[in-house]
C-alpha cells in the first residue's frame, strides 16, 4: 500500500476534515465554498471569479478526463485550494495530454483528497461559507489544528476584498470577430473567462478586452457599439470605480450587457445594493426563469453575492426604470436586471456556460440585437437598402 | 401553465405481464402516474392485463381493468368508458403499439379520446429510423450528432444489397417497432444475416429492417430528458455503460452519472437530446436518447430514441430521486416544470437538472441456468430478466456493493484462485467475448497481470473503468499481503466497497469474525441521503444509501419501526409478485391504527425497477444489498434512530427468508413466522414428522448419495420419478424420469452424487391435479386466501402452469380436506402471516408436495381475484394482531374466505408468460419451449370473467398469442396423450376448425371419425401423392392457426423429439400459439368456444366489488 500524505482542512468554525494530500502540498487559506457541477473541474478551476476560494467539488470523482489545452478558461488555475473526494489515478479522454493533479501541483494549488465533501457541504449549507484552510505542513496536520485555526481566523474575510487586479489583464487585447465585423465591443475584464468573447466573436463582435482599472475614455477610445462587463471574485461592493464607469456607459445610452460581476455592477450603478448569500449558487443545473417570457432556463453559475432588487414591478433609477428580468427559482434570487426603457441588461449567470449547459447563449444575439437596435443606420445597412 | 380543465378523465395503458425487457419498472411509472393523476381529480381508467401490479391494485384508479391490452378489449373499455384522453407513454412498448394500433383503426377518433404525452406522430418519428435519422441530420453541425450509415430493407434481397453499400460486415441488423430490441443483433457474415434479418423482417409490424455500420466498441450513453408544454426541456440523468457499444444497455453494467466525459462533451450530447426531442415534438414528459461515442475521436453517432417513459427512466428515477413517471404524468395534463415542486427538497421546482455526490452502478442478472440451450454472449438483443443498483460514494463501492446484490453464489469479486494459475493470455482471450461473467474475468486477468492497455485492446472498456478495477484488485492485494488486518487496512477496503464475506474470504476467516473485528474497532456505515441537489439543499425524504465516510444522516424518530425486507433483482421464480407483497405490508403497516398513528416502515431493497424502491412507498428507503451484513448495518442504524419492532422476512420470496437464521442469530428480532419454524417447514424430516402428526400424506420419497442408492429408491417407490439436486432450490435442475435409463442418464448428465451432495428421489404423481393454497394464520384461526387448481398437471412447475380461482373441478368435500390440512401444517409449523402449500390430488388421495412459510408468487393473484388484500393482513398479524380484529376492522371479509367463494363467483385464471423468443441456441435456433418442473415464466397475466372458458380466452390473449376462433389446427401427440386428446380436437372440427396432423395421430383421430390432413413431420420422407411441405414449413408460412404439441417420451426416438422441438421453436419464431399439454388444450377448447359463442364484455374490479357486494 503506498502511503499517501495526510492533510487536513480547518474551517473556522473549528470543524476538522482529514484527509490526503492531493495537488501541490502547503498551507492555504480562503474561503471555502462547494460547487455541484458533476463535469467541468478543467474549466471551473481556471475560472478566474474563483480565485480567493477553497473549493469542494461534490461529485466524488474528479480528474477522470484528465485535462487538455481546449478547455482552460483563462491562462491559469486559480482557486486557492481544492477539496475532493475520490481523485482520479490516470486520465481516460481522447482530448487529454496532462493529468489533473499534475497541473495542480504544476500550479502550487494545495488540495485536499479523500474527505466526506458531503458533510462539507451540508456543513456549509447550514453554516454558511466560511474561511478555512488546507495544510499538508506536518506542523497542522497532527492531532492539534489549533496553530491553523488561529490562521483561519486572523484571515481576511471575502466580504470587503478585492481581486481585480490579480485576475484582469494587465494590458487591452482584441479579439477579433468570427466572419464579418458586424459590431465592436469593449469588454471590461474583471476576471472574464476565455468563452465569453468567444461568444460574442461568433456573432460578429469584435471584442476589445480592457484591464479593469480602465477609465470611461479607455472605453470610449475603442469606439464601442456596446460595452460588457465580465464575471469575476472578490465583494462586488468594493468595486467602486468600475461601477463608476458603467453609469459613464449608461448615461451615454451605450448598448451593456453584464455577466455576474457584470450584473452586481449594473445593480451598483443603478442604485442598487448588494448581499453576501449564505452559501452562494455555484453549479450547472440552477434553474432561472426569464420573467418576459416564462420560460426556464438551466444556467451555470457561480456567485456568492446578489442584487438587492423588488422582484415584482419596476424600480426607480437615474437612468429611469429598471426591473428584474430573471429570477432564481430554487430561491428567489435576483437573476437578472435590465433597464425598462434603456440599452442595458445583465445577468448573475454564465450564458457563456463553459462549464454548463447552452440554454442562455440567446443572451449574446440579445446584446447583438440590442446593439442593432441602438446603432445609428450602419454603412452595411446602408448599402443593403441603395 | 396550470393543469388543462378540458381533461376530466384518463385511460392509462399499463404494460402486460413481466417479459424480457419489460419489467416491473412499468409498474413503477404507472403507479405514480395514476397516484399523481387521481390526486389532481382526474378520474383513472386503467387497462393491464397483469394482477400482482400495484397499479391495477381498485385504489389506484377509478376503473380498473385487468384484460388484455389487445385493441380490441381496449377499444371495448374506450367504449364503456369513454376518456377524454390516454395516456401512453408509461406503459413501456405494450402500451405505445396498443395506441398506435387504437389510432390506425380510427377508435381514438371514434371515441375522442386525445393522445396525451406523445403524438402518434411524435411516437413514430422516433419510433422510425428513417425519419429519426433525418431528425438527427437536420440539427446544426457544429453539435456534430449524426446516425451511424444505415439502409432500410424489407426484403433479404435487400438486405444483401444494404450490405454491399455500407461497406461489408459485420453490420447491425435492427427490426422495427419492436420492444427490448428483440430480433436485433450482428452479422459477421451472410448465414448470420439470413438468420437475423429473416426473422427480423417476421418481428416487424412493418417487416423492415435496419442494417447499419457497426459501432461496436463504442462508448455508449443514454440521457434521460423531461420536456412540458412550455417546451422547457430538463437533463434528468446521464448514464454511461460499463461495456461499450454491442451489448444492450439492460445487459451491460450501466453508471451513473457519466464518468468519462468532458463538459465540452457532455453539453454536446445534451445539445443533441434537446434538439431530438424538440423535433420529433415529444410535448410533454420523458424520453430517452442512446448516443455512442467513438473513444479515439470523439465522433458522436445518436443510436435512438424512445419517445417514452423507459426501464432506463426507471433507473434513472431512482439513481437521482427525480420522479420521471410522476413528472411526465405531470406535464402531460399542462403543467409545466417550474409548477411542479421538487418532492424531495419540497422547496425548489422540478425545473432543473439533478446532480449526483454518488455513484450509481446497476448489473444485470441473468438466468442461462434455466437455459442451457442458450447461447450466452451477450448482444443487442436483451436476454438478462432482472437488474440490481446500488449507490456508493465512489464507483468501486457502488461497483461491488451492486455485485453483492445480484445474489448469486460467485458474483463478487473473489481472489481465493492463486494467481500463478491465472493464464493472462487465455483471460484476455476470453473477455473479449461479452458474456454473464466477463467482469470477473477481467479481474482475473487484471490479476494475471494484464495492463490496462490490454484490456481495453480486447473489450474496450473504458480505461478509467478498467483502473478503478484496478484499485480494487490492489487493495486486495494488500489485503492478502498484509500480515494483519489492520484499522486502516480494513476502512480502506471498505471504502472500495468490499464485503464482510469478501474479506473473510481472502484472510481466511468468517464473515461473522470478520464483522466482529470490524465492529470491534467502530468500522461502520453511515447512510447518506440521495436528495437530487448534493446537498445544496436540506432533503425531505429520507432515502438512504451506506458508506464507509464520515458523517451520517439518519435523523432519530418517535414511532416504532418495522424494517420490510425485499426481494432484490427479479429473476424467475423471485420477481413483481414478491415487491407487491412488500409494498401492501408497508401500505398496511403505515395506516394500522395504533397508538402512534402507524408504525415507521422502513423498505430495504435494491431493485430499481420496483414500486417498493419509490422514496413514496415507505417511511424510509434504503437502497441496499439483501445481505446479511448489509442489512445488519441498517438494523442497528435504526435501532440508534429509535425503537424497532421488527423485522419482516417473510414477503420477499426466499432472498429475506435466507437472511433470517442470521438475523435471528445476531439478535434481531423478526415478527411473524420465526426462523426456526421456517427451517422446520424446510428441513425433510422434520416436516414430515408434522404431516405424520397430521394424519397427511406426503409423495414416498427418498435421499440417495449413490446411483445404486437412487436405483434401488426409484424402485421400491415405483417410477415415474421426480430427481433433484438437495443442495439447491427453485426447481433447478429438476426432471421427472420415467425407467432406469433416464435415472441413469440424469445422474450423470446434470447433477453429481456425493455423500455431501445428495439427490432426492420423489414418486412423482402422474395424472395428479396439482392445487395450490395461500392462506393466513394467527396462531388460532385459519383464513384461506384461496385455493388454485393447475390446469397442467403436477410436474409443471407451478410458476409456469395455468390455474384457475376457484377451483373448476373441486368439491366442497375436497375444499374441507385442504382446509383442514392447511390449518394442520401452519398450526404444526407455527406460521404467524402467510402461509403457501402446494398440494397433489390423485386418485382421491390428497398428498402435500411441499409447504413455504411465506407470501407466495400467488398472493397478489389471490388477493386480486377475490379482493382481499392478503398481504397487507399478514403484515398486521406479524405484528400481532388477530385475524378476528382484521375481519372486525374489515380488512379481511367479516364471515366467509377465500376458500368459500359463492357459486357464482367470477373465475379467475393465470397464465404464465414464458420467455422463449428471447434465447437462441449457439446453433441460432429457439431453445425448447416445452414446460416441466423447472421454472422458467417471467410473468403473468389474470384472465377474469363469469365462466372459465372466457376467462381462460381472456388469460391467452393477454398472455401471448390469442386463442384463434377459426381455421387449422396441427396436432401431434404423445401415445399416451391420444386417448385424451380425442375430445377436443372432435369439439374443434364440429366447429369448423381444419385439422392438420402427423400420420399416427391422423389415424387415432380417423378411427375417432375425425378427419385430418396428414402433414409430413421434418424428419419423414416425402409420401407420394401428398404435399410435400412439412409441417414445420406450414408453420413458418403462417398457414397453421393452433398448434397441439405433447412431447414424446424419451422411448420415442430421437427424431420423434426433434421433431416436437422443431415444431414448438417454429411456433415460438412464428408467434403461433403452441399447447403442450392435453389439460391446456381442454381449457383452450372452452376458451375457443366461448370466444365463439358470446360476446366477451369488459368489467372494471370496482365493477366486480359492486357485483358481489349487491349478492350479498
Amino acid at each position: 500500500m503506498t502511503e499517501s500524505t495526510p492533510a487536513v482542512l480547518v474551517l473556522e468554525d473549528g470543524r476538522v476534515f482529514r484527509g490526503e494530500s492531493y495537488g501541490a502540498t502547503g498551507t492555504t487559506i480562503a474561503e471555502v465554498v462547494f460547487a455541484t457541477g458533476m463535469t467541468g473541474y478543467q474549466e471551473t478551476l481556471t475560472d478566474p471569479s474563483y480565485r480567493g476560494q477553497i473549493v469542494v467539488m461534490t461529485a466524488p470523482h474528479i480528474g477522470n478526463t484528465g485535462v487538455n489545452d481546449e478547455d482552460f478558461e483563462s491562462r491559469r488555475v486559480w482557486v486557492d485550494g481544492y477539496v475532493v473526494r475520490d481523485p482520479a489515478r490516470i486520465r481516460s479522454s481522447w482530448r487529454a495530454n496532462g493529468t489533473l493533479d499534475d497541473l495542480l501541483a504544476e500550479q502550487g494549488v494545495v488540495g485536499i483528497s479523500a474527505v466526506d465533501t458531503r458533510a462539507l457541504t451540508r456543513h456549509l449549507r447550514e453554516r454558511g461559507t466560511m474561511r478555512a484552510a488546507i495544510s499538508t505542513d506536518p506542523a497542522h496536520t497532527g492531532a492539534d489544528t489549533s496553530s491553523l485555526l488561529a490562521l483561519v481566523t486572523e484571515a481576511p474575510s471575502m466580504e470587503g476584498s478585492n481581486f481585480l487586479a490579480d485576475v484582469t489583464t494587465p494590458e487591452p487585447y482584441v479579439v477579433p470577430a468570427v466572419g464579418e465585423r458586424r459590431f465592436t465591443v469593449a469588454a471590461i475584464d474583471l476576471g472574464i473567462k476565455g468563452m465569453t468573447p468567444r461568444r460574442m466573436a461568433e456573432r460578429g463582435i469584435e471584442v476589445h478586452v480592457l484591464p479593469a482599472t480602465s477609465s470611461i475614455d479607455d472605453v470610449l477610445a475603442v469606439e464601442p457599439d456596446g460595452v460588457f462587463m465580465s464575471n469575476g471574485p472578490g465583494d462586488p461592493a468594493t468595486a467602486d470605480h468600475v461601477v463608476g464607469v458603467l453609469r459613464e456607459v449608461l448615461e451615454r445610452r451605450i448598448p451593456y450587457f453584464g455577466i455576474c460581476l457584470g450584473n452586481q455592477m449594473l445593480g451598483r450603478a443603478l442604485g442598487r445594493g448588494t448581499y453576501k448569500l449564505r452559501y452562494g449558487h455555484r453549479g450547472i443545473n440552477q434553474p432561472v426563469q426569464d420573467r418576459t417570457t416564462g420560460k426556464v432556463e438551466i444556467t451555470s453559475q457561480n456567485h456568492g453575492f446578489a442584487v438587492d432588487a423588488p422582484l415584482e414591478g419596476t424600480f426607480e433609477t437615474p437612468f429611469g426604470d429598471a426591473r428584474v428580468t430573471h429570477v432564481g427559482l430554487n430561491d428567489d434570487v435576483v437573476e437578472g436586471i435590465a433597464l425598462v426603457d434603456g440599452p442595458a441588461f445583465s445577468v448573475q449567470y454564465h450564458p457563456e456556460a463553459a462549464a454548463g449547459p447552452h440554454d442562455a447563449a440567446y443572451l449574446f444575439d440579445r446584446f447583438v440585437q440590442l446593439m442593432d437596435e441602438s446603432a445609428a443606420p450602419h454603412p452595411s445597412d446602408e448599402k443593403a437598402s441603395a | 401553465m396550470p393543469k388543462r380543465t378540458d381533461i376530466s378523465s384518463v385511460l392509462v395503458i399499463g404494460s402486460g405481464p413481466i417479459v424480457i425487457g419489460q419489467a416491473c419498472e412499468f409498474d413503477y411509472s404507472g403507479t405514480q402516474a395514476c397516484r399523481v393523476l387521481r390526486e389532481e381529480g382526474i378520474r383513472v381508467v386503467l387497462v393491464n392485463s397483469n394482477p400482482a401490479t400495484i397499479m391495477t391494485d381498485p385504489e389506484f384508479a377509478d376503473a380498473t381493468y385487468v384484460e388484455p391490452i389487445t385493441p380490441e378489449f381496449v377499444e371495448k373499455v374506450i367504449a364503456k368508458e369513454r376518456p377524454d384522453a390516454l395516456l401512453p407513454t408509461l406503459g413501456g412498448q405494450t402500451a405505445l403499439n396498443a395506441a398506435i394500433a387504437l389510432d390506425k383503426a380510427g377508435i381514438l377518433e371514434k371515441y375522442g379520446v386525445e393522445l396525451i404525452g406523445a403524438s402518434v406522430e411524435a411516437i413514430e418519428k422516433g419510433e422510425n429510423r428513417e425519419t429519426f435519422k433525418r431528425i438527427v441530420e437536420s440539427l446544426p453541425k457544429e453539435w456534430g450528432a449524426e446516425v451511424a450509415r444505415s439502409v432500410i430493407c424489407h426484403t433479404m434481397d435487400e438486405c444483401l444489397a444494404g450490405v454491399d453499400e455500407l461497406g461489408g460486415y459485420p453490420v447491425v441488423v435492427r427490426p422495427s417497432f419492436t420492444m427490448g430490441g428483440s430480433g436485433s443483433g450482428l452479422a459477421f457474415d451472410e448465414d448470420d444475416l439470413h438468420r437475423i434479418a429473416g426473422s427480423g423482417l417476421a418481428l416487424s409490424p412493418t417487416t423492415e429492417v435496419l442494417l447499419e455500420e457497426s459501432i461496436l466498441g463504442w462508448k455508449e450513453y443514454e440521457l434521460e430528458v423531461m420536456r412540458d408544454t412550455a417546451d422547457n426541456v430538463v437533463i434528468v440523468c446521464s448514464i454511461e455503460n460499463f461495456d461499450p457499444v454491442g451489448v444492450h444497455t439492460g445487459d451491460s453494467i450501466t453508471v451513473a452519472p457519466a464518468m468519462t466525459l468532458t463538459d465540452v462533451e457532455y453539453q454536446r450530447l445534451r445539445d443533441i437530446s434537446l434538439g431530438v426531442i424538440r423535433e420529433v415534438g415529444v410535448d410533454t414528459g420523458g424520453c430517452n436518447i442512446q448516443f455512442a461515442v467513438d473513444p479515439e475521436t470523439g465522433r458522436i453517432v445518436v443510436i435512438e430514441m424512445n419517445p417514452r417513459v423507459s426501464r432506463s427512466s426507471a433507473l434513472a428515477s431512482k439513481a437521482t430521486g427525480f420522479p420521471i413517471a410522476k413528472i411526465a404524468a405531470k406535464v402531460a395534463i399542462g403543467y409545466t416544470l417550474d409548477e411542479i415542486p421538487n418532492d424531495i427538497t419540497r422547496e425548489t421546482p422540478a425545473s432543473f437538472e439533478p446532480t449526483l455526490d454518488y455513484v450509481v452502478v446497476k448489473v444485470p442478472r441473468f438466468a442461462f441456468e434455466k437455459f442451457p440451450a442458450a447461447d450466452s454472449t451477450l448482444t443487442t438483443h436483451m436476454k438478462s430478466v432482472g437488474e440490481a443498483m446500488a449507490i456508493g460514494r465512489n464507483f468501486t463501492e457502488a461497483l461491488q456493493k451492486a455485485l453483492r446484490s445480484l445474489e448469486r453464489p460467485g458474483a463478487e469479486f473473489d481472489w481465493s484462485k492463486d494467481w500463478v494459475d491465472l493464464d493472462k493470455d487465455a483471460l484476455i482471450e476470453d473477455v473479449r467475448r461479452p458474456y454473464d461473467g466477463r467482469l470477473k474475468a477481467v479481474m482475473d486477468a487484471l490479476r494475471a497481470g494484464a495492463t490496462a492497455e490490454e484490456i481495453f485492446e480486447a473489450t474496450r472498456i473504458d480505461p478509467w473503468f478498467v483502473d478503478q478495477l484496478a484499485l480494487i484488485n490492489e487493495v486486495a492485494t494488500d489485503l492478502i499481503a498484509a500480515p494483519e488486518l489492520t484499522p486502516a487496512l480494513l476502512r480502506r477496503a471498505k471504502r472500495h466497497g468490499f464485503s464482510d464475506a469478501q474479506l473473510g474470504r481472502i484472510r481466511g476467516m468468517s464473515a461473522d469474525v470478520v464483522r466482529g473485528v470490524r465492529h470491534a474497532l467502530g468500522v461502520r456505515p453511515v447512510y447518506k441521503t440521495v436528495d437530487t441537489c448534493a446537498a445544496e439543499f436540506a432533503a425531505k425524504t429520507p432515502y438512504h444509501y451506506s458508506s464507509y465516510d464520515e458523517e451520517t444522516e439518519v435523523e432519530p424518530r418517535e414511532k416504532p419501526a418495522v424494517i420490510v425486507l425485499g426481494s432484490g433483482p427479479n429473476r424467475i421464480g423471485q420477481g413483481i409478485e414478491f415487491d407487491y407483497s412488500c409494498v401492501h405490508a408497508v401500505q398496511a403497516l403505515s395506516a394500522a391504527p395504533n397508538e402512534w398513528g402507524g408504525y415507521e416502515t422502513v423498505m430495504v431493497n435494491c431493485n430499481p425497477e420496483t414500486v417498493s424502491t419509490d422514496y413514496d412507498t415507505a417511511d424510509r428507503l434504503y437502497f441496499e444489498p439483501l445481505t446479511l451484513e448489509d442489512v445488519l448495518e441498517v438494523v442497528h442504524a435504526e435501532q440508534q434512530a429509535g425503537p424497532l419492532a421488527g423485522v419482516i422476512v417473510q414477503l420477499g420470496g426466499q432472498t429475506p427468508l435466507g437472511l433470517a437464521a442470521g438475523l435471528e442469530a445476531a439478535g434481531v428480532p423478526i415478527v411473524g413466522t420465526q426462523p426456526s419454524a421456517i427451517d422446520l417447514a424446510e428441513e425433510r424430516g422434520a416436516f414430515g414428522q408434522v404431516l405424520e402428526g397430521a394424519g397427511l400424506a406426503a409423495p414416498r420419497s427418498g435421499m440417495a448419495t449413490t446411483f445404486e442408492h437412487a436405483k434401488h429408491i426409484a424402485e421400491e417407490i415405483g417410477y415415474p420419478v421426480l430427481v433433484r439436486p438437495s443442495y439447491v432450490l427453485g426447481g433447478r435442475g429438476m426432471e421427472i424420469v420415467y425407467d432406469e435409463q433416464t435415472l441413469g442418464d440424469y445422474i450423470s448428465r446434470a447433477t453429481e452424487i456425493t455423500p455431501e451432495r445428495p439427490v432426492l428421489v420423489d414418486k412423482f404423481l402422474d395424472d395428479a391435479i396439482e392445487i395450490d393454497v395461500d392462506a393466513l394464520y394467527d396462531g388460532t384461526e385459519l383464513f384461506l386466501g384461496g385455493v388454485m387448481e393447475h390446469i397442467e398437471e403436477a410436474g409443471v412447475h407451478s410458476g409456469d402452469s395455468a390455474c384457475a380461482l376457484p377451483p373448476i373441478t373441486l368439491g366442497d368435500l375436497e375444499i374441507d380436506r385442504i382446509r383442514a390440512a392447511t390449518e394442520a401444517i401452519a398450526s404444526g409449523v407455527g406460521v404467524r402471516g402467510l402461509v403457501n402449500i402446494q398440494f397433489a390430488l390423485s386418485s382421491d388421495i390428497l398428498y402435500v408436495i411441499e409447504a413455504n412459510p411465506r407470501a407466495s408468487r400467488t398472493v397478489p393473484f389471490v388477493s386480486k381475484a377475490t379482493a382481499t388484500p392478503l398481504a397487507k393482513a399478514a403484515a398486521r398479524i406479524m405484528l400481532g394482531e388477530s385475524i378476528a380484529e382484521l375481519r372486525e376492522e374489515g380488512l379481511l371479509p367479516a364471515e366467509g374466505d377465500g376458500g368459500r367463494l359463492p357459486d357464482d363467483a367470477p373465475i379467475a385464471v393465470k397464465e404464465a408468460v414464458m420467455p422463449f423468443n428471447r434465447f437462441r441456441t449457439y446453433e441460432g435456433t429457439y431453445v425448447d419451449t416445452l414446460l416441466g418442473p423447472e421454472m422458467r415464466s417471467t410473468g403473468e397475466v389474470m384472465g377474469f370473467d363469469t365462466t372459465f372458458g372466457t376467462a381462460f380466452a381472456k388469460s391467452q390473449a393477454g398472455a401471448q398469442n390469442g386463442l384463434p376462433t377459426s381455421g387449422k389446427v396441427f396436432v401431434s401427440v404423445a401415445n399416451r396423450d391420444k386417448r385424451h386428446m380425442v375430445f377436443p380436437i372432435k369439439r374443434l372440427a364440429d366447429l369448423g376448425f381444419e385439422i392438420l396432423a402427423t400420420s399416427g395421430t391422423a389415424v387415432v383421430l380417423a378411427r375417432n371419425g375425425v378427419q385430418a390432413t396428414v402433414i409430413r413431420k421434418l424428419h419423414e420422407d416425402p409420401i407420394p401423392g401428398r404435399e410435400p411441405s412439412t409441417i414445420v414449413d406450414r408453420i413458418r408460412e403462417q398457414d397453421v392457426e393452433l398448434i397441439v404439441n405433447t412431447p414424446h417420451g424419451i422411448s420415442a426416438g430421437s427424431n420423434a423429439r426433434l421433431d416436437g422441438y422443431e415444431i414448438r421453436t417454429a411456433a415460438v419464431a412464428e408467434g403461433i400459439p403452441c399447447i403442450t399439454t392435453v389439460q391446456g388444450l381442454a381449457a383452450a377448447v372452452q376458451g375457443i368456444e366461448a370466444l365463439r359463442e358470446q360476446r366477451v364484455e369488459v368489467r372494471s374490479l370496482q365493477e366486480w366489488a359492486e357485483l358481489s357486494r349487491t349478492d350479498a
